[in-house]
């Protein structure tokens, strides 16, 4: 129906298209420590060794664990299966709250202490008016 | 000579009604900003930051869609040489490098109060930067290789090479930890944002998708008319 140049491109495209696929995700598979914006206290845990890298531990701040001293903020990071105890002084964002999530960059002391230098919160993806989270609570 | 462009009485069809294109577009905008601006609640922990939104998410799926429609055009534009699909391509793509800039820079600003970063290096903002590249790239490419006869084949391949990147975006959120949160708004699953607020945002997507196909029809007919004026039936 069609002719030899016209099969022989489809052939190419499709050959292109497999190639990249396939390609992109060798290359994101390999850098998948690169591609992970943080690391849970899980995978902090399962660390084989202690690097004097910056890297990034994220997760939920535990209830009640912020505590606030005269220059340092501590609280913890739990992905519910483990924690991290969490250093850091400086301001933090509005966002910032017990419960929330919350994005840790610095520097790992040892597998249960991390000391900051910079506070990301991270936002959930539910949006709603406060009256509607009001009568949810009151549920 | 012509004979390919009297196929797509569609698009003569949307010419003729540019101009009520545009009152659409002008009232869905207006209602869309109102309701998202005035009508619509505050969020429950962003307040009125969260407003950036009704900007921001239809901006990305519309240079997403863009995208999409280029990179598949572009394949039956490879494989059947359809010159047409190459000028309906290079007419959409502005509009969507436009949008995608759109994007990153109102999720910029929500990122500073929100997130306490301007920018982050994670997965969905990256993939976002490269179809920025890959729109400019391919925008580019009309530019540089204007007078070669390869030019159908060197802007489709970068197409769909730029093809991969999109369901990258679409799953990043899902494949990899990142600072940017999951989509709000789910086809399968129950959607995670009030109906009050979706409304506008579905509002202003209605509205900024028929922007740019306001302003791919303008940059259609300016296509068409240079090639006429060329008297030329390829690029």
């Amino acid at each position: 129906m069609y002719g030899k140049k016209v099969k022989l491109r489809f052939i190419f495209i499709f050959a292109l298209i497999l190639i990249t696929i396939l390609t992109s995700y060798l290359v994101l598979n390999n850098l998948k420590s690169n591609v992970v914006y943080f690391l849970s206290p899980t995978e902090i845990n399962n660390l084989r060794e202690i690097t004097n890298e910056k890297l990034r531990v994220g997760g939920m701040v535990k209830k009640n664990s912020i505590k606030i001293d005269s220059n340092n903020i501590n609280f913890v990071i739990t992905d519910f299966s483990n924690e991290i105890i969490v250093s850091f002084s400086g301001s933090v964002p509005n966002l910032f709250k017990e419960e929330k999530g919350v994005v840790a960059e610095g520097y790992l002391r040892d597998k249960n202490f991390f000391i900051a230098n910079k506070i990301l919160a991270k936002h959930d993806e539910n949006y709603m008016p406060p009256e509607v989270k009001e009568a949810l609570e009151g549920k | 000579m012509f004979t390919f462009f009297q196929s797509d009485k569609f698009l003569f069809f949307c010419l003729k009604y540019q101009k009520l294109i545009f009152y659409f577009f002008v009232s869905l905008l207006v209602l869309g900003l109102w309701e998202g601006l005035i009508v619509s609640p505050q969020d429950y922990v962003q307040g009125n930051s969260a407003r950036i939104m009704y900007v921001h998410v239809p901006s990305a799926w519309i240079s997403l869609g863009i995208f999409s429609v280029i990179g598949i055009l572009s394949i039956f534009s490879f494989i059947f040489k359809i010159k047409n699909f190459l000028i309906i391509c290079k007419s959409l793509a502005p509009s969507g490098l436009v949008f995608n800039l759109i994007a990153l820079v109102t999720g910029s600003i929500w990122g500073k109060p929100t997130w306490g970063t301007w920018w982050a290096w994670d997965a969905r903002i990256t993939s976002m930067l490269i179809l920025f590249l890959f729109y400019f790239i391919y925008l580019v490419s009309f530019s540089l290789f204007k007078k070669s006869k390869n030019l159908n084949k060197i802007s489709s391949i970068i197409a769909i090479l730029g093809l991969i990147n999109i369901p990258i975006i679409k799953f990043s959120v899902e494949w990899w930890s990142t600072l940017h949160q999951p989509s709000s708004v789910k086809i399968l699953s129950e959607t995670s944002i009030h109906n009050s607020m979706l409304l506008p945002l579905l509002i202003m997507t209605a509205s900024f998708a028929l922007f740019s196909l306001l302003i791919f029809l303008m940059k259609y007919n300016t296509e068409l008319i240079k090639l006429r004026n060329k008297r030329l039936d390829r690029l």
